[in-house]
């Protein structure tokens, strides 16, 4: 029977940094709230990332990161998407981010940033909220 | 361009999209699984099964990077357990793959089994026949870590693979029914562990009883050690695959026809029982009638199961 589209988010970590209790974390959360996570683990590209989020056709990206290289990788897989034609596909980060950086981040489309301390109910919630599953609000053509 | 000419040319977001429609049970992708149809039965499946961690990703990963080398096109399809309990899943199958990401000729898809027992996935054979129809050359088939009886991928692969490890079980679980029966090809992975030698001889006895041929097969199946994640054994493992697809094909041989045909007998009456089911739902809507209802009358025992159902199918 059919039960309607299951949300389908890929955790993934960009760049050199190797420390993916976080990433794990949140991945468990998102499980435990219904969600079918996608993970595959550290030392992403954001060619990787994006091919990986075409080819299991998901909702959201979380991309996880601690090593500060988010002034490169976020724009680059913002970037990726668009040429892709894959605009509609969310992306959010978490991790250790300066301050000043996050307003670049989110001008360059990062739809929420999940600093150190943030709840993961309250990441839940905020997927609740702001992600459906892509395929009832558009359906794919061209 | 019409969804199946972009499906047939390999178009990485229509073939993701239609992939989803088909595990979301989306009543439109009948109708595309329907058209595409003529253009499917070329690949050849490969089913890679076996208990959870010993390899399986990592010898699809490996298995993959040979038919690369070779200039096939691969699609593959790995599962892995949906919770019973909140319907969420962690599908990690790609971390051992990541070397593929990059590579247009190869189409990755991780699957949750979403209530479905038997090692696959409701819709993994239609998605499949999606990838067939992409233009796959091979299609590797990775199941849910399985236990005894999970036997599906059989069915629905022309090769199978059963993948173990040293040290799991004696003698007599190999000489058990199930699982252990439907392997075409052994592999021992992590052979570099203590026992590898011993769990290959009991797999010879099993094979010299001769588990397959009271089917009438003539193939005997092949053991092999690997070590999936070094990349030892992978060799003869892929030229096992490739000499069990030429039995298959052998000249005058309806072997590869027979595999095909219990293929598709699967898959008719699973949408047979998919459009009866749905069927059935119907009428109980357009009566007015209620699932619940029903069964308020068979808890209150003024009705049973079996009257109730057959009742709806009768009417």
């Amino acid at each position: 029977m059919a039960n309607g589209r299951k949300i389908r988010i890929l955790v993934a970590k960009p760049g050199l940094d190797g420390h993916d209790r976080g990433a794990r974390v949140v991945a468990r959360a998102f499980r435990d709230a219904g969600f079918e996570v996608i993970y595959t683990g550290c030392h992403q590209t954001p060619e990787q990332i994006v091919s990986t989020a075409l080819q299991e056709d998901v909702d959201l990206i979380g991309l996880s990161i601690l090593s500060g290289a988010h002034r490169y990788s976020f724009p680059r897989i913002m970037e990726l998407l668009r040429e892709n034609n894959a605009a509609d596909i969310a992306v959010v980060g978490g991790g250790i981010f300066p301050l000043e950086d996050i307003p670049m981040l989110k001008e360059c489309g990062i739809k929420e940033i999940f600093e150190p301390g943030a709840k993961l109910g309250d990441i839940i919630e905020w997927v609740g909220k702001n992600i459906s599953a892509h395929g009832d609000a558009a359906p794919l053509s061209s | 361009m019409d969804i199946i000419q972009q499906i047939v040319a390999g178009d990485v977001r229509t073939i993701a999209r239609v992939l989803r429609d088909i595990d979301d049970e989306l009543p439109s992708s009948r109708e595309v699984l329907q058209r595409l149809y003529p253009h499917t039965g070329k690949a050849h499946v490969i089913g890679f099964t076996g208990s959870p961690g010993v390899g399986k990703s990592s010898l699809v990963d490996q298995v993959a990077t040979h038919y690369r080398k070779d200039s096939k096109t691969v699609g593959i399809l790995a599962v892995d357990p949906t919770s019973p309990f909140t319907g969420g899943a962690i599908l990690g199958d790609r971390i051992r793959m990541q070397r593929h990401f990059l590579d247009p000729g190869v189409f990755i898809r991780s699957l949750a089994t979403r209530g479905q027992f038997g090692g696959l996935t409701r819709s993994t054979n239609d998605m499949v026949n999606v990838l067939d129809a992409a233009g796959k050359d091979v299609v590797l088939v990775e199941t849910v870590g399985v236990g005894q009886d999970e036997v599906e991928v059989a069915n629905s692969a022309h090769t199978t693979v059963l993948v173990m490890i040293p040290g799991m079980g004696d003698d007599i679980q190999a000489i058990k029914a199930g699982i252990m029966e439907i392997g075409n090809i052994f592999v021992v992975n992590k052979a570099d562990r203590e026992g590898s030698r011993k769990t290959v001889r009991e797999l010879m006895n099993l094979i010299e009883i001769g588990v397959r041929r009271r089917n009438g097969e003539e193939w005997e199946p092949r053991i092999i050690e690997t070590e999936a994640v070094k990349g030892r054994g992978i060799d003869k493992l892929y030229e096992t695959i490739e000499q069990h697809k030429a039995y298959l094909l052998a000249t005058g041989s309806q072997r590869w026809r027979e595999a095909v045909e219990k293929r598709t007998r699967l898959q008719l009456l699973g949408v047979l029982k998919d459009l009866a089911f749905r069927a059935a739902l119907e009428r109980i809507e357009a009566r007015g009638d209620s699932i619940d209802e029903m069964v308020r009358r068979i808890v209150d025992r003024q009705s049973d199961p079996y009257s109730v159902a057959r009742q709806i199918l009768e009417k």
